[in-house]
């Protein structure tokens, strides 16, 4: 949207009203993200400005073994297997639905996409007393499991969408020349849905990796997952230490977030080019 | 191998056939579609469905008693409340008030007589404290160790919570209670505090969802309509706080808002304020850190109408005459609705069930129900409490979320 | 076929491998290490520093440390729903007291411990080894006051001393310091609360200064909000504000007014490794050790021999130090025993408008 040379001097001035306001807005959004880093470095051992003095302890503080690492190792342990079990179970069911009609499928739907809509403490609360009494209170099991039920929209999702355009004749004709069902899935399903597996499996890992309510409830202090470590670096250890791996994580994202506009920009280069 | 089944009754006439077959291929395909979703489907039940299922019926769960004093219930209920309960219903329940000290089972009665009135938890201490081994007369020395189990009220409260069901919890979550002779009346002005809160949490997820549209709105225009280069670089300036752990984010916002903090700082250094404003842990706080967090959600089902809609309508309205703004409320802003209504109700019912960050940025008079429902399981275990408010805010959602979906399917018959 | 065969081991192969690994998760998950809960932040890196780090030493039993903010509520769900997975807990006095009574805690037996009579009189009871005395000070930030604060009078003083204040949000010591600040003696503060006109008084006194609150619930907070600017005074753990005044922050404390307790370690009932938890509180109770923790924070030690290895510097720090305790109460536990869930349950429903 540009200005056309015609512009009126009222119209020329909502256009930079209009854009200054949108560049706020972009302001708001990203100068948060942003706010924490410097404090990464600071030598105090509070969370405010300005900074005593300059030091790398609060990095030394979180790649020593202890609990950040900890934490770490657990969010690591837990958000793969969740997502890969989200992927699995919600590709599956995704396939089924665009598969063919069925009594009833409509509120299934309702039901896979459900755990995205439920308030995060409902489900917190219902698990907590649910695996207190089948024994997968404190356990990665019972955490995994809990967050597989919160990926799995997601993958439902966008496997849904990417399924949308998909011509399931491809399955019939693969099956007239003799696969089998797993054969069809894999080599003619599987192909041209994996971009809708991926982007799911993604906000299924980012669910788990960032998700906080549940853990509190359902984790002892031996499946400490990451967020927990960083909710008590709000409250309980107030320390410059959440923000150095704030700036962890946020370099991180933006890697991720840049890496994949690169590849967006090459591949249609790629379509562009004959 | 359908074929072979075919071939082997030739008696059958073709068209028949082939119907039959169709049928079953159909109904095959069916249960193997079927086959595929059951596995996500039966998971979700037992992991999801069921485990909320048993937290909702703790809302009118009122087993306690009844769990760790078996035998003083029955005899309760045999009792007509006029004079004391027999000695042996008495015998019965000092005997259960020893054995109860084991297991959290004193707890759990303490805990559900003192929502009666809350003298039971002291009142069993003391008694457990003074109960002697063996008594000829229990009524007697129960008497003795404090005069209120003399007294007919206190064995007919006891009795009023033996039932194994109970709505006191529903109730009490809409600030109602049952009265002496048994009406729903509301409870004492002074004690109310779940309609403010109700109230407190829809105010708060309305004003998020309307700053996020406002905010929202424009920007989402803005990268629908820039050529594509420009708007991707600015789309990172959007995904990169969407991808950013919420927790960081909260954080972020306790720095900038704190008296100190930056924002505090810069007004000062411009002389628009000279004292530090309070913008956090209060419901300043509140309203900064949950726009930040919800915004993209609003944002991007915006993006994605606003990039389907061709710009050509809204140029012929301008070259027909029509004043721009009249050619962008009338021409433009009407084709955006679907994408406002999926962005506002997501959002809303994001934010409606939000728990952590009004709980870190956020004073006491800023909680939502969320709050409450965690604050009654961790902190005062009442269970049955948290189970009625989070069913409210269940129904609540769920309603919504019934809302959304109408909209987002009338969304999709609008487009074929 | 064949290819179709391969593939199809593959799948199962893939099945059977996470099917391991989540059983080896489930198995890992029951072969834990000794888990001990303190209310974490200075208090806990002390810990770390004193206890946590040299009992893995020493001992080599695996320990995982974690933080709470004394509710005691979260051991009543574990050992009412069989799911125990805290063994060694810091406590309150009054929580302990409580929990002891409900049979959260396991009986403590002394003889089994082997610390003999040595630790100060308070540290012994029927379920809790005392840890270390604390106090709840008056904190306030020396830069941001002109005239410096002396009393709870004076916090409730908004006119001369502007600016917001921080309290605790829950019934305990609030109420106790809503009483001083209206001029009821230490010594009459739980014979006044002990009334239902005392109570009524203390929330009266609260609802004066209610819109100058800011309420913290973890003990990190108080010195982070000082040190932020967002308090210039509040109520806090005595040795958070020394953590703060080590880093050169211009923090001063009132001691006049101040309450004090003991903390306790108490086990949890159907904890899996009270053998351990045993052997961790007779390491805490060494007075090396325990002269360890008070030089990293001053809270002042329960074994005698410890407050002798410390110089006079860190012992005028401590809660217990003559100087300090002029103008202190000591925490009533039976009164907290009795009427703190009810007061509790009080203050939240009048700190929720």
């Amino acid at each position: 949207m540009a200005l056309p040379p015609y512009a009126s001097p009222v119209e020329k001035l909502w256009f930079w009203i209009f854009r200054g306001s949108c560049g706020l807005v972009l302001l708001f959004l990203i100068a948060p993200v942003f706010v924490i880093i410097p404090l990464s470095f600071s030598s105090g051992s509070f969370l405010t400005y300005p900074l005593p003095g300059f030091s790398l302890r609060w990095y030394e503080e979180i790649f020593s073994d202890g609990p950040w690492m900890e934490s770490l190792k657990n969010s690591l342990i837990v958000a793969p297997l969740a997502t890969l079990l989200a992927m699995t179970f919600g590709t599956l069911a995704a396939v089924g639905l665009n598969r063919a009609d069925f009594p009833g499928k409509g509120l299934i739907l309702a039901l896979l996409i459900s755990p995205m809509v439920v308030p995060l403490v409902i489900v917190a609360v219902g698990m907590y007393f649910f695996f207190a009494q089948v024994g997968l209170l404190n356990s990665y099991t019972g955490l995994v499991l809990a967050h597989t039920v919160l990926g799995v929209p997601f993958v439902v999702i966008t496997v849904n969408a990417t399924l949308q355009g998909f011509d399931f004749n491809q399955m019939r004709a693969g099956a007239s020349l003799g696969a089998s069902p797993v054969r069809v899935f894999f080599t003619v399903v599987l192909p041209q849905i994996v971009p809708g597996m991926v982007s799911g499996g993604l906000f299924a890992f980012a669910t788990s990796f960032d998700e906080v309510v549940v853990a509190l409830f359902i984790a002892s202090p031996t499946e400490r997952t990451l967020p927990i470590q960083m909710f008590s670096g709000i409250r309980e250890n107030i320390s410059p230490a959440i923000a150095a791996m704030a700036t962890i994580l946020i370099l991180l994202s933006t890697l991720l977030l840049i890496t994949m506009e690169f590849l967006r920009r090459r591949s249609e280069r790629l379509k562009a080019a004959p | 191998m359908s074929t072979n089944a075919v071939a082997a009754r030739p008696e059958a006439p073709p068209e028949a056939n082939l119907k039959k077959q169709l049928k079953r291929a159909d109904r095959l395909r069916k249960f193997k579609a079927i086959g595929l979703v059951a596995p996500l489907a039966l998971f979700l039940i037992v992991v999801f469905v069921l485990p909320i299922g048993s937290m909702l019926w703790r809302s009118v769960d009122n087993t306690e008693l009844e769990s760790v004093m078996p035998r003083t219930v029955a005899g309760l209920q045999q009792w007509d409340g006029s004079d004391l309960p027999e000695e042996a219903t008495l015998a019965a329940f000092a005997a259960e008030l020893r054995d109860s000290r084991r297991g959290g089972g004193l707890g759990k009665v303490g805990r559900r007589l003192n929502y009666e009135d809350n003298q039971y938890r002291g009142l069993l201490m003391r008694t457990l404290r003074g109960l002697p081994a063996s008594s000829e007369n229990w009524t007697q020395t129960l008497i003795e160790i404090d005069p209120a189990w003399g007294e007919t009220t206190t064995w007919r409260e006891i009795q009023r919570a033996s039932p194994p069901v109970t709505d006191r919890y529903v109730l009490a979550s809409l600030d109602l209670e049952r009265g002496a002779d048994g009406e729903i009346q509301r409870i004492d002005a002074q004690n109310r505090i779940y309609q403010s809160v109700f109230k407190r949490t829809m105010v708060i997820a309305g004003g998020v969802t309307l700053i996020c549209l406002a905010l929202g709105f424009p920007l989402a225009y803005l990268l629908a309509t820039l050529p594509p280069k420009t708007s991707n670089l600015l789309m990172i300036l959007v995904l990169l706080p969407f991808w950013t752990s919420l927790l960081v984010r909260t954080a972020a916002w306790i720095i900038l808002l704190q008296s100190n903090g930056l924002i505090n700082q810069s007004l000062i250094a411009t002389g628009i304020i000279d004292t530090p404003l309070q913008l956090v842990f209060n419901r300043i706080g509140v309203f900064f850190a949950m726009v930040h967090i919800l915004l993209p959600f609003m944002i991007l089902p915006l993006y994605s109408v606003m990039k389907g809609i061709s710009p050509s309508y809204q140029r012929a309205a301008v070259s027909l005459g029509a004043h721009p703004f009249a050619a962008f409320w009338q021409v433009y802003a009407p084709q955006t609705i679907s994408g406002v209504a999926a962005g506002t109700i997501l959002v809303f019912i994001m934010a409606l069930g939000y728990y952590i960050t009004p709980a870190l940025v956020g004073g006491p008079a800023d909680q939502m129900v969320s709050y409450y429902v965690a604050y009654y399981t961790n902190t005062t275990n009442n269970w049955g409490m948290a189970a009625a408010l989070g069913s409210i805010l269940l129904a609540l959602t769920l309603l919504l979320y019934l809302v959304y979906h109408r909209l987002v399917n009338r969304k999709q018959l609008i487009r074929s | 076929m064949k290819k179709n065969n391969l593939m199809r081991t593959r799948l199962a192969r893939s099945v059977a491998v996470s099917g391991l690994l989540t059983a080896g998760l489930a198995a890992s998950a029951g072969a834990q290490a000794l888990t001990v809960i303190s209310f974490g932040g200075a208090s806990g890196d002390a810990m770390q520093k004193a206890y946590y780090g040299p009992f893995e030493e020493k001992t080599g039993i695996e320990l995982t440390p974690g933080d709470y903010n004394g509710e005691l509520s979260r051991i009543r769900a574990m050992v009412e729903t069989g799911n125990v997975s805290w063994d060694l807990v810091e406590m309150e006095s009054p929580e302990m007291v409580r929990g002891c009574f409900e049979g959260l805690f396991e009986p403590i037996d002394w003889q089994r411990l082997g610390l003999g009579d040595v630790l100060i009189d308070s540290a012994f009871d029927e379920c809790g080894v005392g840890s270390f005395v604390w106090s709840t000070v008056l904190a306030y930030d020396a830069d941001a006051l002109e005239a410096a604060p002396a009393s709870w009078e004076d916090f409730w003083n908004v006119e001369d001393f502007p600016g917001t204040r921080g309290l605790r949000r829950g019934a305990k010591y609030t109420l106790e310091f809503a009483l001083m600040a209206d001029g009821v003696p230490n010594e009459e503060v739980y014979d006044v609360l002990m009334t239902e006109e005392g109570v009524d008084r203390a929330f009266a006194k609260l609802d004066e200064l209610k819109d100058h609150i800011q309420w913290w619930e973890a003990g990190a907070q108080p010195p982070q909000w000082l040190v932020a600017g967002d308090v210039v005074m509040t109520s806090s753990y005595n040795g958070r504000i020394a953590a703060a005044q080590e880093e050169g922050n211009n923090l001063e404390i009132v001691w006049d007014g101040s309450l004090y307790d003991l903390d306790y370690w108490a086990i949890v009932s159907g904890s899996e490794h009270v053998d351990e938890a045993y052997q961790f509180i007779e390491f805490a109770s060494q007075p090396e050790n325990q002269a360890v923790y008070s030089s990293e924070i001053p809270y002042g030690p329960v074994h005698p021999d410890a407050i002798d290895q410390l110089d006079e510097e860190q012992a005028r720090r401590m809660p217990t130090h003559a100087d300090n305790l002029e103008g202190a109460l000591a925490i009533n536990t039976g009164f907290w025993v009795d009427y703190g869930e009810q007061l509790e349950q009080r203050f939240n429903a009048w700190a929720t408008h």
